[in-house]
């Protein structure tokens, strides 16, 4: 066991990338369940996300380019669900694995010829001069533009949901939509929007691990982050912050528990993979237990009446 | 004086029925204008056309002499129309000020919205705190938030929906009094209720809907509740009466009664002690959120108490549960209709199942009787006169009042040694309260022992023989209801909560 080969500041600032994809796909789906949305296609979209983005960006040579691809990738899918879900009053939980299902088998196809394929490197460090300050520079200004992104994705849902009207709005969506049809707002569109906001998170984040975290391209490389980020949304109780927390709590451990296995700690190897799992649902767990609840209308079928 | 609203031959029809055919109606400015008509005689659906939920099929709306044509709530509210549902529309996880701010076209900033809430709410006498989670308030406080969110906005015409079912006379008072106010200060006000008595009180002019037509016009200060009940029902009326009957036994006793509440908001029982005799009606008054909810629950079952607390013909129910206290004759029929009394989604005959297998043996072995279900779920609507296609329909495609109808005739049709009823005719029509008041004393003349816990004090000085007052969890002595008079029953449940008269 040799737990000096592990360098902290190379782990923290892995730990950070490791959680980005997640932490994406999470938020999204927060704001689609304060929607009263609940969207089990994340995976689906996810997995859609990466090879949209994964193809654009080898044909364009541009990363840019291709992550504005995997959002629309994703959200397009979404789109697909929203339409079950909103227009056609399917189930939600039933449409959202239709939507896994068929967001893995369309990504395969899309993907055929793109296996084994080294994509263009994104450019990291946009920050300069700053990545070089000792100890700081690594780990918060080491990154690529994504991870900032996707921390000003959680805080402008943080600020939009508590301070703007939009937000008020979305939430007394899910909350009530019977009450708020009642009162005029157009629940459906609302939805769909909020939808489709989610299905571009999580195609920015599955293309966050096409084309930064692996960065290749093979079938179903998603792994469950989709089901992850679900049920962190869940165990987050609905809060954007505690989203980011947990985030980084898995995606931290999991890097931990890589460089563990890789520098011998005598501790098998399914204990330590399973690690991330069990230690992110007992923080989220005791942090849950204060009175905060699902939103009022979450996963029910709004139709309206009269 | 020109109209403020005029409707011109407002047809609205939905499949198989016709909700509102050819209704015209005007109210002026200022004008307290009321609007009768038993469940389903189209009112709702008439609000909601002026409140641009519901497109009319054929007709035309005019405020102030021109066309209106609200496409959408926010349209309407542009044009002047507040409305307060009967069903209250908020968002239980939100404050008052967001909940405010939502029916509002262009919110103030939170500060400001909260500084006006203490404003309005002070200045019309309806005290209510800006920050509080409404998921917490009590139901006439839901109520101030909804009137306040109108009042914000200065309307010109309030749609008041049921606006008394859940006040104390006292709250009701005030709440007159805002109402006159603003009637006063040049706001119409449309006002739908079952209450006539109410309506005499507060009405200028009342229009009278049956089957979605207008009946009659009339004025409700010359007009007895008995001449408006019949124009609403089109024939005469019966009065419950009860017929003289010796009470016997007692059959349900309750001693010492002391429960917390199961839930975070609700109101701990505290030392209630009271005895039901067979063939008695006992009427327990009080605002809803008083341990109403508690005492149905620890009477039916779902909610234990300690033994010896609540005994049935001398034997001990404690830790007996609902099911078996069914099977014993203990039945009762709670407050809230829809995911409690009756499950939404599942049809009549379902519902029928729920509470009657024991009692009516609709089911052995463990399988179910399914023709001799339809057959009793079939004799209640016949029985109860509710208004649906049949007995495979869903519960929540009932009007409420019907709703209401079905729920009391299940429990009334299984002939129950004991029945405990809260809020029997909430929302229910004047004929139809009158049929299920008249079912609860016939039910007591053959024997039964009746608990009706009820808001409506008109309707427990009716039918109960004994009174008793439902107040922060404690009962009061029950007292026998003839020579008590509505003022002395107001004081004995403490007064108005929290109600300040209108400072201007």
């Amino acid at each position: 066991m040799d737990l000096s080969a592990i360098n902290p500041i190379l782990l923290v600032a892995a730990m950070i990338a490791a959680a980005t994809p997640i932490l994406l796909a999470a938020i999204g789906e927060l704001v689609v369940e304060r929607a009263g949305v609940l969207n089990l296609g994340v995976e689906g979209m996810m997995i859609t996300g990466a090879v949209c983005g994964f193809i654009i960006t080898v044909n364009t040579g541009s990363p840019t380019v291709g992550f504005i691809a995997a959002a629309i990738g994703g959200a397009v899918l979404s789109l697909l669900f929203a339409f079950l879900t909103q227009v056609a009053l399917a189930n939600q939980v039933a449409s959202g694995l239709a939507l896994t299902l068929f967001g893995l088998g369309l990504s395969a196809l899309m993907g055929q010829s793109y296996v084994g394929i080294k994509p263009p490197r994104t450019e990291s460090t946009p920050l300069g001069s700053l990545a070089d300050i000792p100890v700081i520079g690594p780990i918060v200004f080491g990154h690529d533009l994504i991870v900032y992104l996707g921390l000003a994705i959680v805080a402008a849902t943080w600020a939009t949901l508590k301070f703007t009207r939009a937000g008020l709005v979305l939430r007394a969506v899910g909350e009530n939509h019977d009450a708020a049809h009642a009162l005029g707002y157009k629940v459906k569109r609302i939805r769909t929007l909020a939808i489709m906001f989610g299905g571009a998170c999580a195609g920015l984040g599955g293309a966050y691990i096409s084309l930064i975290r692996v960065p290749q391209w093979t079938e179903g490389m998603t792994a469950g982050v989709g089901w992850i980020a679900l049920a962190l949304v869940v165990f987050a109780s609905w809060k954007p912050w505690r989203v980011l927390l947990g985030a980084y709590l898995f995606g931290g451990i999991t890097q931990l528990q890589l460089n563990l296995q890789g520098a011998g700690v005598a501790i098998p190897v399914e204990y330590l993979a399973m690690s991330p799992y069990i230690v992110t649902i007992i923080v989220l767990v005791i942090l849950s237990a204060d009175k905060s609840r699902a939103p009022g209308s979450l996963g029910r079928t709004f139709h309206a009446s009269g | 004086m020109t109209d403020l609203l005029a409707l011109r031959g407002l047809t609205k029809a939905y499949p198989g029925v016709i909700a509102n055919d050819d209704v015209s109606l005007s109210i002026a400015p200022g004008e307290i204008h009321a609007l009768l008509g038993e469940n389903g005689a189209g009112k709702s659906t008439l609000v909601k056309m002026i409140y641009g939920l519901v497109k009319p099929d054929a007709g035309k709306m005019e405020m102030n002499g021109a066309g209106f044509a609200p496409t959408d709530p926010r349209a309407a509210r542009a044009a002047g129309v507040g409305m307060v549902f009967q069903h209250f529309s908020l968002f239980d996880a939100l404050s008052v000020a967001e909940n405010i701010a939502l029916g509002m076209e262009t919110p103030p900033p939170m500060r400001t919205l909260a500084a006006r809430i203490e404003e309005v709410s002070q200045t019309y006498g309806l005290p209510l705190s800006p920050d509080r989670t409404v998921g917490d308030l009590s139901a006439g406080e839901r109520q101030r938030v909804e009137i306040i969110r109108c009042l914000l906005q200065d309307p010109k015409l309030l749609i008041m929906d049921e606006p008394t079912s859940v006040l104390t006379p006292q709250e009701v008072d005030i709440l007159f009094k805002t109402l006159r106010k603003l009637s006063a200060e040049g706001t119409a006000i449309l006002y739908i209720s079952h209450k006539l008595e109410e309506i005499r009180a507060l009405c200028d002019t009342a229009t009278i809907l049956r089957g979605g037509k207008v009946v009659g016009d009339c004025v409700p200060r010359d007009t007895s509740a008995r001449e408006m009940a019949e124009l609403m029902v089109g024939s005469t009326l019966a009065t419950p009466k009860s017929a003289a009957h010796a009470t016997g036994e007692v059959i349900l006793s309750v001693t010492n009664l002391s429960v917390a509440s199961p839930s975070a908001f609700g109101m701990a029982l505290k030392d209630i002690s009271f005895a039901v005799q067979a063939g008695e009606v006992l009427g327990i008054g009080g605002v809803a959120g008083n341990g109403q909810d508690e005492l149905l629950a620890v009477l039916s079952g779902e909610l234990p108490s300690a033994p010896g607390m609540v005994t049935f013909e001398g034997r001990d129910l404690a830790g007996i549960g609902p099911e078996a206290r069914r099977g014993l004759g203990v039945l009762s029929a709670p407050e809230e209709r829809l995911g409690h009394a009756a499950a939404p989604n599942m049809s009549l005959t379902e519902n029928a199942m729920l509470t009657g297998a024991a009692r009516e043996g609709l089911s052995a072995r463990g399988l179910l009787n399914w023709p001799k279900t339809r057959a009793f779920a079939t004799r209640i609507i016949s029985e109860f006169d509710v208004r649906t296609p049949g007995p495979e329909n869903a519960a929540r495609s009932l009007s409420g009042g019907n709703l209401q109808k079905f729920v009391i005739g299940r429990e009334v049709l299984q002939k129950p040694e004991v029945l405990v009823v809260n809020q029997p005719t909430w929302g229910v029509d004047a004929a139809a309260a009158a049929a299920i008041r008249q079912a609860l004393l016939d039910l007591a003349a053959g024997g039964t022992a009746v608990v009706v816990i009820s808001q409506d004090l008109d309707e427990l000085m009716e039918i109960s023989d004994r009174f008793a007052a439902l107040n922060e969890g404690r009962l009061s002595d029950p007292r026998p209801t003839q020579g008590l008079d509505v003022e002395q029953i107001g004081l004995m449940l403490g007064g108005a909560h929290g109600i300040e008269v209108a400072h201007v």
